[in-house]
Order: C-alpha cells, then structure tokens, then sequence
C-alpha cells in the first residue's frame, strides 16, 4: 500500500476561518454550562472577541497569496479583503444582535418551540430573556461564510453555501414579536433556500462531466483548451448561477427576499443584508472571474439582463412598498442588480467597484436597519410607512441620521452611495457595457424617489397620535449606528482610503 | 447575423416562433370550442370518480420524537466514517495525525450530544 500523504494545510492562511468555527463550538459549550443569568454576557463578548481576533488575522494576512488544502482553498486578494468586510460588518451586525435596552429580553424569543399564542407563549414573550443560542449559530454562519468567499473548488463552495446557509434558516424564525410572521419567512427561506441548493449542485455535477474536475483553475483549462461541445458547460454555468443569483437577491430568484427580510429579526436581517450579500457576491465573482472567464463572451448578456431586470423590478416594487422593512428589501434587491453591474463590468476594475460597493453598502444598510429597531411602539417595531409620518419633529436627531442613510441609499455625492455607483459604473463603461449603466442610470432615478418619499413623510409631515416614540437606544446600538453613519459619511468625503485597498486586492490567484 | 449579441438571435427567432405558436393554438381553442361549458354533479370535486376521501388529512406526531431523530443522525453519521476508518487507521502511512483528525471529528459531534444532554432533552418526563 502506497504512503498516504496528508495534505499541507497553510495554518496562517486559514487561521481566521478556524479561529470561527472553533468560537462557535465553544459557545456551544458555553450554552451547555454556564449558568443562565451570565449566558448573555458571557456569549456576546465571545462572539465579539472571537470576530475581531478573526479580523486581527485577516490583516495580518493582508499580503497573503497562496492556495491551500490541496487546491480547496485560495486565500488570496480578493477572499482576504472580502473576509476582513464580512468580519467588520459582522461585528456591527453582533453590536444590534446584543441590544436588550429596547426590548426587555432582547430582539430573539426565548423558547422558540413554544406554540404561538399559548399562555405559555404570553407569559415568556412578556419577561424571559431571549435565547442566547444566537450567538453561536451566528458564528457558525460568519464561519461559513469566510469559507465561502475562500472556497476555490465548487464541492467546498457548495459545503460553505450549506454551511452558513443553515444557520441563516434558523436565525430567521427566532423573532421574539410576530412570530409567526418570522417563522413563516423562515420556513420559506429554507423551501427556496434548498431549492437553490439543489440547482447549485446540479451545475457542479454537469460542470464536472465537462470538465472532469470541481476546482475553478481545472475549469478554467477545461473551458479554454477541451473542443468538445460546451453544452454541458454553459448549462452547469447557469445552474451554478442560480445557486449563487438566489443568495444574491437578485431577479427573477428574489421572491423571497421582501418576506424574510419583513419576518426576520431586524438585527438578523441587517446581518443577512450586509454580510450574505458580501458573501455571496464574493463567491459569484470568483466563480465568473476564475472558472468562466473564458466565457464571459457568452454569459456576458444573459446575466447582463438579469442584472438590468434585477435593478428596474427593485427600483419600482420599492415604490409600491408601505413598510419600511419591505423598502429596504426592495432596495436590497435593487443594489445587487448595481453589483451586478460591477460583476459584469470585468477586469480589475469590476473586481475593486464591486468590492468597494459591497463594504460601502453593507455599512449603510447596517445603520439602517438599526434606525428601524428604534422607531417602536407597544407591539414592538412600527414597521407601517405611515407611522413614520412627523418623525422628523418628534425626534431630529434619529430622523437626521436616517435621512442621511436614505440619500446615501439615493445616491447623493459626498455619501458612499454616490461613490459607490459612481464606481462600478465607470467600470461597466470601460468595460463596454453602455446599456447596463443606462439602465443602471434610469433605475436610480426611480429609485430615488420611494427614499426621498420617506424623507419627506418624516420632516414635512405633522406628527399624529399614531407616531410612535423613539425609544433611547443602548450602548451596543448606538455604536453599530455610528459606526455605520460614520463609515458612510468617512467611505463618501474619502473614498481613496479603501478603494486604494481594493485596487491591492483586486487580483484572484488560480 | 454578426456583431456581439448576433449568436442570440437563433434564440431570439426561437422565442418569437414559441410565442407565436401559443397564441395560435390557443386562439384557435378559444374560437373553435363551445361556450356552454357542462356542469354535472361532481364536476368541481377533488376526484371525479372513486371513493370519497374518509377523514382529515391532519395526523399528529409527537414532536418529541424530532430529538431522537436529530441524535441518532449524530451517531449514525458518526459511525458511517468510524468504520472504515477503524479498518485502515493502523496501518503504514497514516499515523498519529489520521487519529486525532478523527478524535477532531468525533469531539464537534460529541458537542451536539453534550449540549443535548445539558438542556435535558435525554429525559423523557
């Protein structure tokens, strides 16, 4: 029998992905003994100080280059910088996942098994402190999700997907208010989630009987070099698009978004917001980049029209929305059609805008969806558009900070949003896609409009008895707000700051 | 035929000749076929011919029993890579690391079973 060599793991290079996972099985054990009272506490600054000791590696490896694992995993420009934005955003989304100033107990339920309605039920949405499981399920999906943007082969970019998308599933129906409204979105997340799953790993099996391997560089040969019909090739493409386009939010696969984003705990939705999109959209451009980049001839136009109907379907639904949850949703659906475009624009170019856009969304949709945890009544959020009408007098401050959020979100210079676009569609016209910035162009204006609507409802408008109060927010939100409005206002005046570390990392390795 | 989205158009006539096709046919149904559609006794029924269904559709499980399905994929997936391991984990080649890359595995899944018997779920009250 022939020696089996183990294969040579860079320890370094795969630090921060470890140092996750082996966070979260800790706060597993830590669920399991330490007493309930100190559960919370003990959890929140595990997970926190795990992400960052995540992050501190990350840039450590700034200047790493290397595929490890025999091929499995790349941890090169792009995964490094996509990694240290999804542990930042992370750490702000953990900030909101922490608040229980707001609430009493938190923004989770405390036994999620509990028939809704019960007595029971009553008595524990009333006092119990919220599960503190979330922690550690958030972990393993931040884990997941380091590993997705890494992941070089389609079988460990499937078990990533599966990885960080479970734990997504349940966070998702953990809601301590309307719960039935959150398990409702999260039963329909995993439906369509699996769903996707499916369409993701079929495209591996039709891609490997093309190819004869899973690993990106193998495609890459494959695609140029094989003078076999490439039917299997482009038909394993699209399905692997699918997968990726359903994570994405993107048209015609965004159907679920608006549901889950409306049920999911707010702090759970503000983290799938900025962090799946990173993720996501992290694992699509390596993907398109390294694998087909032969073929981005062909794939060009088809996903050039997902990327214009993603952006004009999001841009007007977002103008027929009467909740403010299903807005941002909407806009969700909207910004990935403009990282579409970015996606699409190739090049290094493509690669840095898209990187810029996703770290600049994230921040704001991040403040964003910490604004709405603070605007609450009796029932807990007051999601209805209509309650917000007069908030402007009856609060200035957060009816500032949100307004400037939402003109960020329109795009107006001096906010990462206006930098943002600016840059990936300067990229899309050296790249040569005209009609994608046009179409880009058209839907912000459109989409301009369902923003400065709430602007306008929330200063010119009188405040009724139905306006509800803004409750004083605690330490942790205060800071994932400032740190958001901050870095939105910071990634506007001085762009350079980052988009000179995208440019460095804008470079995949094979 | 030429240019960058040319290639498309085989595609593009493909769709045009599918559309074109459905409007037809079914505008021909529609103009061919009677109005007066018939509505005999159990027409709109969920079945137009057998028995009738007896009772609901509603069976309860009891949902404690999702526990032990989660635990006994624990250890089934546990011992489904033990087995050919035990087999070959001793001989030339594989060594120390073989062994505490599966005592790594069977710890992460050992964590599911302690955190299960921590909250009490072991015990059917």
């Amino acid at each position: 029998m022939e020696d089996l060599k183990a294969p040579s793991i860079d320890y370094a290079a795969v630090a921060p992905i470890l140092i996750l996972f082996g966070a979260a099985c800790l706060g597993v054990v830590v669920e399991a003994f330490v007493p309930r009272r100190a559960r919370h506490a003990v959890q929140l600054t595990l997970a926190l100080l795990a992400t960052l000791a995540g992050l501190v590696v990350v840039i450590t490896q700034a200047s790493t280059r290397v595929t490890t694992a025999v091929g499995a995993l790349a941890i090169d420009g792009p995964a490094v910088f996509l990694q240290g934005a999804i542990l930042v955003l992370a750490l702000v989304s953990l900030l909101l996942m922490g608040e229980r100033k707001l609430e009493p107990g938190g923004a989770f339920v405390p036994q999620a098994a509990i028939t809704v309605g019960s007595e029971a039920d009553e008595r524990q949405a009333a006092r119990a402190p919220g599960l503190t499981e979330v922690y550690p399920i958030s972990l393993f999906a931040i884990a997941g999700m380091l590993l997705f943007v890494a992941a070089n082969d389609l079988l460990t970019m499937f078990i990533a997907l599966e990885v960080f998308s479970l734990p997504l599933y349940l966070l998702c129906a953990l809601a301590r208010r309307r719960r039935l409204l959150s398990q409702e979105a999260a039963l329909k997340y995993f439906l369509l989630g699996s769903y996707a799953s499916a369409f993701f790993l079929f495209g591996v099996a039709l891609v490997y009987g093309f190819v004869g391997a899973v690993d990106l560089a193998s495609i890459h040969t494959a695609a140029a070099e094989s003078d076999r019909d490439p039917l299997l090739l482009y038909a394993g493409l699209a399905l692997l698009s699918i997968g990726l386009l359903f994570k994405t939010a993107a048209v015609p696969f965004h159907v679920w978004t608006p549901d889950v984003y409306q049920g999911a705990p707010t702090p759970v939705t503000a983290f799938m917001a900025a962090c799946t999109k990173v993720a996501a959209f992290g694992a699509l451009l390596r993907v398109l980049y390294v694998g087909f980049n032969g073929l981005s001839w062909d794939f060009t136009p088809i996903l050039g029209v997902v990327a214009v109907l993603t952006m004009i379907i999001g841009a007007v639904l977002a103008v027929t929305q009467t909740d403010i949850k299903r807005l941002l949703a909407y806009s969700s659906i909207a910004n990935a059609g403009y990282l579409l475009v970015g996606v699409l624009a190739s090049g290094e170019r493509g690669l840095a805008s898209t990187m810029f856009y996703l770290v600049a969304y994230g921040f704001s949709v991040l403040a964003a969806f910490a604004v709405v945890t603070l605007v609450r009544d009796a029932d807990g959020e007051a999601g209805h558009l209509s309650r917000w009408a007069g908030l402007g007098r009856r609060s200035p401050l957060i009816a500032g900070l949100f307004t400037f959020i939402l003109l960020a979100f329109a795009g107006i210079p001096l906010t990462s949003g206006f930098i943002s676009k600016f840059a990936v569609f300067a990229a899309a016209m050296e790249g040569g896609q005209t009609w994608l910035v046009i179409a880009g162009v058209i839907s912000s204006i459109v989409l301009a409009f369902p923003y400065l609507r709430v602007v306008v409802m929330m200063w010119l408008s009188d405040p009724s008895d139905a306006t509800p109060t803004v409750s004083v927010p605690g330490v942790l939100t205060t800071a994932a707000l400032a740190i958001g409005v901050a870095m939105t206002l910071l990634l506007g005046v001085a762009p350079s700051l980052l988009l000179d570390l995208t440019t460095g990392a804008a470079e995949f390795v094979q | 035929m030429e240019g960058y989205l040319g290639s498309y158009a085989t595609l593009g006539l493909l769709l045009l000749a599918g559309v074109l096709f459905f409007t037809a046919a079914f505008g021909a149904n529609r103009v061919l076929r009677p109005s007066a559609p018939a509505d005999p006794f159990g027409k709109r029924e969920p079945y137009e011919c057998g028995l009738d269904p007896v009772g609901g559709d509603w069976a309860q499980a009891q949902i404690r029993y999702y526990v032990y399905a989660y635990l006994y994929v624990l250890f089934a997936v546990e011992s489904v890579f033990l087995f050919p391991w035990a087999v070959v984990f001793d001989r030339p080649g594989f060594g120390v690391t073989t062994v505490v890359e599966m005592a790594v595995f069977v710890a992460v899944l050992a964590l599911g079973i302690l955190y299960a018997w921590r909250k009490n779920v072991l015990r059917w009250s």
